[in-house]
């Protein structure tokens, strides 16, 4: 195979961009998960809910991104609602609380991707916005804006939470939460509200990244299941709580994509977030920046 | 054979002989296919549950231990000529080893980690078989099949019977692991698996068995897929539906016991080919999120779970006496 450097510069930086994606849409889950050891795995169907909630509003001529940050408040208010029945139901209930917690995220998923599917159809819906189909001249290469924009859109979400855990109270509690309940019992906090409040969070953000979603490309109801890997992959390679690790892995993971799709085609790429996953698991369980 | 093996052999050859009865007397094609695909989700939740519910860890990738079956069956057919039963051999064998693969995964995972770990095995799985040309790659690939036996009056009913055994086989294999002094220590891990460790239990070995068997029964329930649609590929092999209903069934009936995930399979099976002919496939899969949730939120040992309370409210009306009531 003779592949010409300009075309893996080219490759590399698709990949970056793609990679600033990623961490977009991996950012709730790694707090969700990461921090809260909540086997979230209707994270990727709650991405697809952001991306139709853009949808719709930009029916109306909303612009997308406006769109995800107005749905902002209605996600925070369900992923509230979803923790604190999780909690109620198998948090607290202990006995065998993974299997029964897992199928119950793997059931909610199902049952709001069909929602979405009764409601919408399965047809691809897409958003429209100025910067959607335009692209700027780089040298030889063209980068369109819409991968600027879901790459700048991740760096403002992590930015965000970076400066909610770091700098406010609930944040170092967030992060307390995920080394030592009884410790943050002591000190006066409620873990279970601490708990709540991340969880909701981490749902909030869904509805901006599932906004960059549908900028990225037509958003489907089974759209979820394409990304289940990717996700899971980037968290785990990121190693639990850690949000510099979630770009990074995002990064390993959108390079390496956009590499092999340039070398060997799309056949290959569902691969790459899986066998990432099985290398971390196998090599560096705790991930590069795992606590 | 114990009188205690007696009644569940007896009721095994009655299912058997019902089966191959039943095949003479009743001429629906469609009949034959619905209830093919009962009991071979029944046989998979059966095998799906000697790893998740004996021993506790979560398989999520069943549909590639399924397709590794049903493509190692295939090219035992078409390149090797083999029968169908050194077919279902062969898919049992490949899928067991895989599974032995999984059992050295629980060496370092357990949990959702473990759960995304299978998870990973099936998609790689199913991109090799999307990039392998002998096996026809994504298109897939028709089958010929070989002919049927003369007692058989058609292909689904042949194969529906031959579901029938390999159901058979799977609950009698489930059943033996879980009275045997495997099922104790199966038990153990669940419960607490570094307590298992230090009582000497043989953790490894153990987990290591019923992965084994879990992959190899699911191979063998993937094995006659490809001659009874007499087309092979990768999409619906694949599909995720088959891992979910893998894991809903067992919750529905009851992890615990060996006769859960077929009361579980039985009846979610039933619902969703009732569901498939008189709704849609779509509503099929909203039932079993449905299911799926409302089982683990109201009936956390589920069917099994709820008779045995039934049961035991029966059987003792009055408060039951603990050891403090004692002198």
């Amino acid at each position: 195979v003779n592949i010409s450097y300009e075309l893996l510069a080219h490759a590399v930086l698709a990949g970056i961009l793609l990679g600033g994606f990623y961490a977009a849409v991996s950012i709730g889950l790694a707090i969700s998960f990461g921090y809260l050891n909540v086997p979230q795995v209707a994270h990727p169907t709650f991405l697809v809910m952001g991306g139709f909630g853009a949808v719709i509003l930009n029916r109306y001529g909303f612009d997308p991104i406006l769109g995800g940050l107005l749905t902002m408040p209605v996600f925070f208010a369900f992923g509230w609602a979803v923790y604190t029945f999780y909690h109620h139901s198998f948090e607290r209930r202990g006995e065998d609380a993974d299997l029964r917690g897992i199928a119950f995220f793997f059931g909610l998923s199902l049952v709001l991707e069909i929602t979405l599917s009764l409601m919408f159809g399965v047809d691809q819906q897409i958003v429209s916005a100025p910067y959607i189909g335009r692209s700027i001249a780089l040298g030889d290469f063209r980068i369109p804006y819409r991968t600027l924009i879901a790459c700048g859109g991740a760096l403002l979400i992590s930015g965000l939470f970076v400066a909610l855990l770091r700098k406010t109270f609930t944040g170092r509690a967030i992060q307390a939460v995920a080394q030592d309940e009884t410790a943050l019992l002591i000190v006066g906090a409620d873990p279970v509200r601490i708990k709540q409040i991340a969880f909701a969070f981490a749902t909030a953000t869904t509805s901006l990244s599932g906004a960059l979603l549908a900028i990225i490309g037509p958003v489907t109801p089974g759209l979820g299941r394409l990304y289940l890997g990717k996700v899971f992959a980037i968290v785990v390679l990121a190693g639990l709580g850690s949000i510099r690790g979630v770009l990074l892995a995002s990064l390993v993971l959108g390079v390496t994509e956009s590499l092999l799709l340039a070398t060997a085609g799309t056949s290959w790429t569902p691969a790459v977030a899986f066998g990432i996953i099985l290398v971390t698991l196998a090599v560096k369980p705790n991930g590069l920046f795992g606590r | 054979m114990t009188m205690k093996h007696l009644p569940f052999a007896l009721g095994l050859a009655a299912f058997l002989a019902l089966c191959g009865g039943t095949v003479h007397v009743f001429d629906n094609e469609y009949l034959y296919y619905a209830l093919f695909t009962i009991l071979q989700l029944t046989a998979v939740s059966v095998a799906w549950n000697i790893m998740g519910g004996f021993c506790g860890y979560i398989n999520f990738g069943t549909a590639g231990f399924l397709a590794l079956g049903a493509y190692v069956a295939f090219i035992a057919g078409r390149y090797f000529g083999a029968p169908l039963s050194i077919q279902i051999a062969a898919a049992a064998g490949a899928s067991g080893l895989l599974g032995f693969l999984m059992g050295y995964m629980t060496l370092r995972l357990k949990g959702i980690f473990f759960a995304i770990g299978t998870l990973s095995i099936a998609v790689i799985l199913e991109t090799i078989v999307n990039n392998l040309e002998i096996v026809g790659a994504a298109r897939g690939m028709i089958v010929i099949r070989p002919p049927v036996p003369d007692v058989f009056s058609s292909y689904t009913k042949y194969l529906f019977f031959v579901m029938a055994v390999i159901v058979s086989i799977a609950i009698a294999l489930s059943r033996y692991i879980q009275i045997s002094w495997i099922g104790r220590g199966l038990r153990a891990i669940r419960d607490n698996e570094e307590a298992a460790e230090g009582l000497g239990v043989p953790t490894m070995t153990l987990k290591l068995i019923a992965a084994s068997a879990s992959g190899a029964l699911m191979g063998a329930a993937g094995a006659p897929v490809p001659i009874l649609m007499s087309f092979i590929e990768p999409t619906s092999l694949f599909s995720m539906n088959y891992s979910i209903l893998a894991m809903a069934m067992p919750l529905v009936g009851g992890t615990f016991h060996w006769i859960g995930p077929v009361i579980g399979g039985v009846v979610l099976g039933v619902l969703q080919q009732l569901v498939s002919v008189l709704i849609s496939s779509e509503i099929n899969v909203l039932l079993t999120g449905l299911v799926l949730i409302l089982s683990v939120v109201l009936a956390p040992k589920g069917i099994l779970g709820l008779l045995r309370q039934r049961r035991r409210r029966e059987v003792t009306p009055t408060p039951q006496h603990t050891a403090q009531d004692a002198p």
